[in-house]
């Protein structure tokens, strides 16, 4: 018989501590099958946020490193620039790349650092408990915002792709969504070319995923995909938003 | 004059500033990744490392901050590098999360403080006044670290090349003090080379997978009996460098009355003192922590056999004085002489501070 599907050998075989309906084992799967599949598991360095994801360690079979909340463009910077010959990748949440480390990934992506990062967008902060991100869309309810974000008090949500794209040197910038297997089989294009952008020596880049969090926006599973289509992706459009390593003919 | 020769030691003496002195031995010790951020009084160092690391095929990178550089020197260290990062007070304050998480997660790196005075921005004048932020730990969680004070530039130089190899024996950070007198002051050294440090073998970098099973670099226990079993881990090998990493110097203690007692700079104003003492007929010594972490308790606790009473010299306002009464335990007058704000003292201010001890205490 012919197994058609099977876990990546980058993938642990171990039990998950992720909420049900959350998007970031969906984004291990995808990490775990692209580092296969572009055969560089034996020089792949992981990086994990603080935030749900810190226990990356747990499930990437690969090498993997901790970094201080949002010092992980800071962190992927040192081993890359120490050990060109790895394929450097850090992965980070809303709270960790937009708010605590806003300098280090501007910083990383104006350097032009040739890393790959995987932004994990959930509109919350998931570890403490569902606070209010820089990504939280307006009229939010969280933790944080009771009565819902006002953008007049705290800002509004923040696209840090398009931010990063008036920064010459990114390369690839891209955000998708993991609320259909259409959306997510767009995300695993998008995160390949991202890695495989890195393996060419092309430079920064990133890639945001619209990502599920059922127990902080207070909605069943399925809802959340829905609440993804409907509110999320209008205020976070999918799409390239930046691809210097395409030479396009007009 | 060489050190080592015959061992394949360079033999020419050059003329440094402390700043640039302390980044060529940096270079010598194998140190092949630096980022920094511009702080004066220690700036020499980033431009000295722009220039220089390039030649020695190494990473110079100007981060965004001070917090960018020591998790950069983090990144760098968690693949294998020797790596360093330097920085002036305030500075430091910034890097504390960054040597707590390289202590937590068992990572060897190189960080030097060229002090200047503070609180807040201060000054930019020399001072001693991070002694507590850099002995007990400025960052969160019970670790611990060397500290190495130099009192000169070539003594900066050598210690800085140990700092590597001390922090690659433990897989843990090193501080090295320097102030903002010794930073800039050009001294004659020599830079001995690169084959006088033992660089260990990693095995418990980050360089892939390949040929073995993954690991990791990491700091998080979420349950609390494994970080309970880490600590004691951590706290065992603090244990260790208590043992073997004490490291101080003497000056006519044997026969002194009173030791006066300071580190880095005023170590050498205090030299200077003795000699004006001794030529008065006073039976002065001193005595100098060059590890000021671990503190040399024991042997400075010896002296008190002979010596009557005790004058500590610092530029702050008495934080090693704490240290040197721990050692003393009450047994002899230990008092405290102190400029702050950048202002270095007269050899002449601590001579009539040490006289006056000696009427108060009625040694003669
Ligand atoms: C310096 C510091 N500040 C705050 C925290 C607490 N903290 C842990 S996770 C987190 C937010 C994580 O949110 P996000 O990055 O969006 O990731 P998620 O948990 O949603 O996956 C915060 C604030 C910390 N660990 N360190």
């Amino acid at each position: 018989m012919q197994a058609v599907y099977q876990r990546p050998e980058s993938l642990k075989d171990v039990e998950t501590h992720y909420c049900a309906g959350c998007g970031h084992g969906i984004v291990h799967r995808l990490i775990a099958e692209i580092v296969d599949e572009l055969g560089i598991r034996e020089r792949t360095v992981g990086i994990a946020p603080v935030g749900c994801a810190v226990l990356g360690y747990d499930y990437f079979n690969f090498d993997v490193s901790e970094a201080a909340h949002g010092r992980t463009p800071a962190v992927a910077t040192g081993m890359k620039r120490a050990r060109p010959d790895l394929i450097v990748f850090s992965y980070q949440g809303d709270g960790d790349l937009a708010a605590i480390g806003t300098a280090e990934i501007i910083h990383a992506g104006n350097r032009g650092e040739n890393i790959t990062v995987v932004f994990v967008n959930n509109g919350v902060y998931g570890m403490t408990g569902g606070q209010m991100a820089p990504t939280t869309l307006e009229g939010q309810v969280t933790k944080t915002t009771p009565r819902g974000r006002m953008a007049d008090d705290v800002g509004a949500p923040l696209k840090v792709p398009e931010m990063l794209a008036v920064c010459d040197r990114t390369a690839f910038l891209a955000r998708c969504a993991l609320n259909s297997p259409k959306n997510i089989r767009a995300a695993k294009r998008a995160l390949k070319k991202a890695f495989q952008y890195q393996v060419e020596g092309k430079g920064f880049s990133l890639v945001e995923l619209l990502s599920p969090c059922p127990t902080y926006w207070g909605v069943e599973p399925l809802d959340a995909l829905k609440w993804i289509e409907e509110k999320v992706i209008p205020r976070y459009p999918l799409g390239v938003i930046k691809d210097a390593g395409t030479q396009e003919t007009p | 004059m060489a050190k080592n020769d015959g061992n394949g030691a360079r033999s020419e003496r050059i003329l440094m500033c402390g700043n640039e002195a302390m980044a060529e031995a940096a270079i010598a010790a194998g140190c092949r990744c630096y980022f920094g951020y511009p702080i004066t009084p220690q700036n020499e160092v980033t431009a000295y490392m722009a220039k220089r690391m390039p030649e020695v095929g190494g990473v110079f990178l100007q981060s965004e901050s001070e917090l960018a550089a020591v998790n950069m020197v983090f990144g760098a260290s968690a693949v294998g590098a020797r790596a360093m990062t330097s920085s002036s007070s305030p500075g430091i304050s910034l890097k504390q999360e960054g040597i707590s998480y390289l202590a937590g997660c068992e990572l060897p790196a190189v960080i030097a403080n060229v002090m200047r005075g503070g609180p807040g921005l201060g000054g930019i004048g020399p001072s001693q006044s991070d002694y507590f932020q850099a002995t007990r730990g400025g960052g969160h969680g019970d670790y611990r670290h060397v500290v190495l004070a130099a009192s000169a530039v070539q003594e900066l130089v050598d210690l800085t090349i140990e700092a590597f190899d001390i922090a690659d024996r433990y897989r843990n950070p090193v501080l090295v003090l320097s102030d903002g007198v010794l930073g800039q002051m050009m001294e004659p050294v020599v830079i001995p080379e690169h084959a006088e440090t033992h660089e260990p073998e990693k095995p418990w970098a980050l360089t892939g997978c390949k040929g073995r099973e993954p690991q990791w670099i990491k700091s998080l226990y979420l349950n609390e009996h494994d970080l309970e079993r880490h600590n004691q881990k951590l706290q065992a090998k603090y244990a260790q460098m208590e043992c073997d990493e004490v490291r101080y110097d003497t000056r006519q203690i044997e026969d002194a009355d009173v030791v006066l007692v300071a580190f880095g700079m005023v170590a050498r104003i205090c030299r200077s003192v003795v000699r004006v003492l001794r030529e008065r007929g006073v039976r002065a010594g001193l005595f100098r922590p060059i590890a000021v972490w671990p503190f040399p308790y024991e042997a400075l606790r010896a002296t008190r056999e002979r010596a009557q009473a005790y004058l500590v010299v610092e530029m702050n306002a008495g934080q090693m004085v704490e240290d040197v009464r721990l050692a003393i335990e009450g047994r002899r007058p230990v008092e405290f002489y102190g400029r702050t704000g950048g202002v270095v003292m007269e050899v002449e201010e601590v001579v009539a501070e040490v006289e006056k001890l000696l009427v108060r205490e009625g040694v003669s």
